[in-house]
């Protein structure tokens, strides 16, 4: 078998070697009667031209890429230049561990260091670190990280957050004797309700996490927001599950953010049904030592060249056990180099342009759709690349179902998270679709009377 | 080659273009967001032609050893070859679909995750599986959780979990997480847990052991199925960190040998790369009583069509987005179908053959200090020799080999930890133990110079004192 | 450098006794043995330690240490300087290398700490 170069005389060689006959031998610490289990029931391997045949049929079971798709909420279908796939998929960058020793590493280290870079000029902030799992779980670090900082014990979350992202944090805080409060959202306007904020006060509050653009597609009153978190004194974190708006709007830092955290699946890395994706976090440099997972700096080496290592890294479990800022080992370094290699593809033009035309066909969408009787667009005001269609005259599958006789998989249907967004659905517009496909939608809706 | 790079931002010169895209078809008149919303120019981002951003991370990629490159020895971490068919099978377009498609245009996706999970069960004898923790620390929490959960539903919540000293840092911390306590209990002499040491610890407190099996020192566990015994009979459960799985995969199950919750490493046994430290993946597996408490979502088949449960009430919930690294499961299972019941015991035997002979090869040589029998790692000391640990480490760069693990386990002064894997030849690991042997009689004459190396690597050693005390991390335009 | 006027524990801190204050460091021994510091991480003034309590934490690129008082009482002042000079504890550890100071509560508790010779000898002992 090709993975295998041991030859069947080199195994005797060895075997002869260590005075052993026979290979069981070796393995006579695992209990007799529990080794050597039968294989029955498992499948005979597959030699390559099969396994290609297999995975072929499995991939023709997915239908999805035969659809004119606009979903998003999370996860958002951008154009990927051919270099970035290109140069990734180079052994050299996909084959390493983790850069433990740096004289060998070189690559792998600048690679980190210039995301980290390229994190903080797009947010504003201090510091970044070189990845965590993804935006969920970012979101539950930012959370840690601002408790940890604040030494308190309960957290407020925007109930517009993304709901898989809420859920997640959930499950990390519920084992550790901190306690979530919700604040509303206005149904008019999608947004937080910023009066909720100012007069709710919870004692022992460490932060308020927000997401924006937030999961309905709206971009957040985020100067306003952190100016009255900090006038609780309370860490304000911002969520941004579509990086591509942080090439658009305002940076986090520049609004007062403290710490901001997301998903970072937009530059460059496939949708892929869901992952592998790209946590980020960024932070004001109070936080630095109170940050989660690995983090590259710059040093020299004994000749003075410049060169770089993993450093700070006694936050981390290796060194400090179940005293460790998180217990994170593995990251996504490779999509967080993807994100390096795809930003400097697009470079400061493209980067701007795309993010642009991701609004711009959303707010063509918008436009047109409004003439359209049948639908009302929810939040007309504020939004980035995704708007709430609330549909009027069919339920909401009926709707779906409609479209997809059009092949278009229109939306992701709201009352999956929401009680009362029963006829709702949430849409998303990125750069790669062209007026004609927005047409098409907008023509399919109109059909759906 | 091997050039040092200037930061990439160094490279950038105003008006560069290294993308093509179609124009936007719309006026900027359509913006109807207030301009203070607005971001103005990104300071100082990269702006590069094409080509310069292929020669940007292509001289980069040569200054990396890679498992592509050469032989990569890390112990507990599995540098196993990463086979080039799984990556061109995970590329398949099909796959990349939308996590929120309707269920029935991503029937192969869901039939990819339940085969996956239906092999995972078959190779352990776990009831069942999840697949979306992102690498082996959310495994373990994720394990943790469950055990908290089912122990808190049970009416019996515990405080404490059970750590051997020779486990890895993220065992404890991931522990933490959960919201347990720590108690370390020391190894025996051979290296492993002791029976009678457990019974000392177990109280009524103890929610779980969490035991590496082999553990960091390469030595199988042997009175596991008593430990596993006493722990229950104690009311308390057996975790097992699969990090060292391709020791015995095809030769036991954990399942058989009472284990209630194992992790794997998907980037380790099953060979999906490592990405310079990630992506991975750390399916949980878990005994059948522990079933309902697995992490949504959770992904079945009935009557031939796949469904997708969201929520489950007594789950822990959700741990990651979505379905967890989806396409490094496509690269798992593609390697699993590829050896087959033909090859899997075959994984384990090779592995643990190699490591044996480095073992033998260099015990003349190193301090072995624990003697018991090893699986498919070793470890060594540097304990009578005059340079260390990280002075062999560095030496071996200059043979263009990647050093073992070192340092780790704490319970072996400077510990040199190797472990080779299955899919090196007999060649490459003769070579390195000449190597080995060659640094070592250096050393006796000429310790200087050992403790000068690396001398042919892109740069030579770098101070972590000074990056540590003074942080640049980020890149900063000091003008030109 | 004159040690006669400290006193040290076990753990390697000493204490120097100037008036009613106890100004607090680790020994030579100890910073060596910990090697290059990179990071002190000290307390707020005006917090009140028992002895045995960690009152201050030390890092060095691998290693992260507590360091524990060997004296109750309020913490009157810190050595901020080390938060940009980390290693004046390598390059001077009984001088600038000094940690916090604390204002005494029990004299008894300095007296039963050992002086340099009976340190010398614990040192001699342990290595």
């Amino acid at each position: 078998m090709r993975y295998f170069p041991l030859t069947d005389s080199e195994r005797e060689e060895i075997k002869n070697f260590l005075g052993i006959k026979d290979t069981k031998e070796l393995f006579s610490d695992i209990p007799k009667d529990k080794s050597y289990f039968s294989m029955n029931d498992i499948p005979s391997a597959l030699t390559e031209d099969q396994l290609l045949i297999k995975f072929r049929e499995l991939a023709k079971k997915n239908k999805y890429s035969n659809y004119l798709s606009f979903l998003g909420a999370g996860s958002y279908n951008h154009f990927i230049p051919e270099v970035v796939n290109y140069l990734i998929s180079k052994g050299e960058l996909s084959t390493p561990y983790t850069p433990y020793q740096a004289e060998v590493s070189q690559g792998s280290l600048q690679g980190m260091f210039e995301y980290q870079t390229m994190i903080t000029m797009l947010t504003g902030m201090d510091v970044s670190n070189s990845s965590l799992y993804d935006g969920g779980t970012a979101a539950a670090e930012g959370v840690l990280l601002a408790l940890r900082k604040s030494k308190k014990n309960r957290i407020l979350i925007a109930s517009n957050l993304h709901p898989e992202y809420i859920e997640i944090i959930h499950t990390y805080i519920q084992n550790l004797n901190f306690e979530a409060k919700f604040i509303e959202f206005d149904k008019e306007t999608g947004k937080i309700d910023l009066n909720q904020l100012k007069e709710k006060t919870y004692e022992n509050c460490g932060g308020f996490i927000f997401q924006s653009p937030n999961f309905l597609g709206v971009i957040e009153e985020t100067k306003t927001i952190s100016d009255i978190t900090h006038s609780k004194e309370i860490f304000s974190i911002q969520v941004t599950a579509e990086a591509m708006s942080l090439a658009f709007l305002t940076p986090a830092a520049e609004n007062g953010v403290d710490i901001i955290v997301g998903e970072a699946q937009s530059f460059g890395i496939p949708i892929g049904f869901g992952g592998p994706y790209l946590g980020f976090i960024g932070a004001k440099k109070e936080f630095l030592r109170q940050m989660p997972g690995r983090i590259v700096g710059q040093t020299v080496d004994t000749k003075g060249r410049k060169g770089y290592v993993l450093t700070l890294s006694t936050r981390e479990q290796h060194i400090k056990r179940e005293k460790a800022t998180s217990n994170i080992c593995s990251n996504q370094a490779l999509c967080a180099l993807r994100a390096a290699i795809y930003l400097s593809t697009m470079g400061q033009k493209g980067l701007k342009e795309i993010s642009k035309t991701n609004h711009l066909n959303t707010a063509y969408f918008v436009k047109e759709a409004s003439k359209l009787s049948n639908i009302n667009i929810k939040y007309k005001k504020d939004f980035y690349n995704e708007v709430v269609l609330e549909i009027k005259n069919n339920k909401v599958e009926d709707f779906i179902a409609k479209l997809e006789e059009k092949n278009i998989i229109a939306g992701v249907p709201l009352k999956y998270f929401y009680s009362d967004f029963e006829n709702s659905i949430l849409i998303n517009f990125t750069e790669i679709h062209k007026k004609k496909d927005i047409d098409k939608l907008i023509n399919a809706i109109g059909e759906t009377e | 080659m091997n050039k040092l790079q200037k930061p990439i931002f160094e490279k950038s010169r105003k008006g560069k273009i290294g993308y093509s895209f179609s124009p936007t078809e719309f006026s900027d008149d359509l913006i109807t967001i207030d301009k203070k919303k607005l971001r103005e120019d990104i300071k100082d981002f990269p702006q590069l032609s094409e080509v310069e951003v292929v020669r940007h991370y292509t001289n980069l990629a040569q200054l990396n050893h890679s498992v592509d490159s050469g032989f990569y020895p890390l112990g507990s971490c599995t540098m196993k070859y990463n086979p080039k068919i799984n990556e061109k099978i995970a590329n398949f377009e099909e796959f990349s679909t939308h996590p929120y498609s309707p269920h029935k245009f991503v029937e192969g996706n869901l039939e990819i995750i339940t085969t996956f999970e239906e092999w995972l069960k078959k190779i352990t004898a776990m009831a069942a599986f999840t697949l979306t923790p992102s690498a082996g620390a959310h495994g373990e929490i994720t394990g943790m959780m469950i055990i908290k959960k089912y122990l808190s539903s049970k009416g019996d919540p515990r405080k404490t979990i059970l750590i051997p000293d020779s486990a890895h840092g993220t065992n404890p911390s991931s522990a933490h997480f959960a919201g347990y306590e720590i108690i370390e209990i020391p190894s025996n002499k051979d290296g492993i847990i002791d029976v009678e040491t457990l019974k000392e610890y177990l109280n009524e407190d103890v929610a779980a052991l969490m035991m590496t099996n082999p553990n960091t020192l390469g030595i199988f566990e042997k009175n596991i199925c008593k430990i596993s015994e006493i722990l229950h009979k104690n009311g308390s459960l057996l975790y097992m960190d699969g990090a060292n799985m391709n020791a015995f995969m095809g030769i036991a199950r954990p399942g058989d040998l009472g284990v209630d919750v194992l992790h794997l490493n998907l980037h380790k046994t099953f060979s999906t790369p490592h990405g310079g430290g990630g992506p991975g993946s750390g399916p949980v597996g878990v005994a059948s009583y522990l079933i309902k408490y697995l992490p949504t979502p959770i992904v079945y088949k009935k009557d031939n069509n796949y469904f997708v449960k969201y929520h489950e009430e007594k789950s822990i919930g959700r741990v990651k987005n979505f379905y967890g690294n989806f396409l490094v499961i496509v690269k798992a299972l593609t390697y699993l179908m590829s050896i087959g019941k033909e090859y899997i015991r075959k994984v384990a035997e090779d592995a643990v053959l190699n490591a044996n002979y480095i073992r033998k090869s260099l015990e003349p040589f190193l301090e072995l200090p624990y003697k018991s029998k090893t699986l498919h790692e070793v470890v060594f000391s540097d304990n009578n020799l005059n340079v260390t640990t990280l002075d062999i480490a560095k030496s071996l760069l200059d043979y263009g080999i990647h050093p073992f693990t070192i340092y780790f386990p704490l319970i072996v002064h400077g510990a040199m930890m190797i472990e080779p894997t299955e899919t090196e030849s007999k060649e490459t690991i003769d070579e390195f133990i000449d190597v080995m042997k060659k640094i070592l009689e250096k050393a006796k004459n000429d310790p200087e110079y050992i403790k000068g190396a690396p001398y042919t690597t892109p740069v030579s050693r770098l101070d972590e004192v000074l990056a540590a005390r003074k942080h640049i991390l980020k890149w900063e335009n000091l003008g030109e | 450098m004159n040690l006669d006027d400290f006193k040290f524990t076990k753990e390697h801190e000493w204490v120097k006794v100037e008036g009613d204050i106890g100004i607090i460091g680790i020994s030579d021994f100890a910073q060596k043995e910990f090697g290059d510091i990179v990071y002190v991480e000290l307390p707020l003034v005006g917090k009140k330690v028992k002895k045995g309590d960690a009152c201050a934490n030390i890092e060095s690129v691998k290693a992260v240490d507590d360091i524990y008082t060997p004296i109750s009482g309020e913490i009157i002042e810190v050595n901020e300087e080390l938060e940009n000079n980390p290693e004046n504890i390598n390059k001077d550890p009984n001088g600038k290398g000094w940690i916090i100071k604390i204002k005494i509560e029990d004299n008894k508790e300095i007296e039963n700490l050992m002086n340099n010779n009976q340190y010398n000898d614990f040192l001699n002992g342990i290595s």
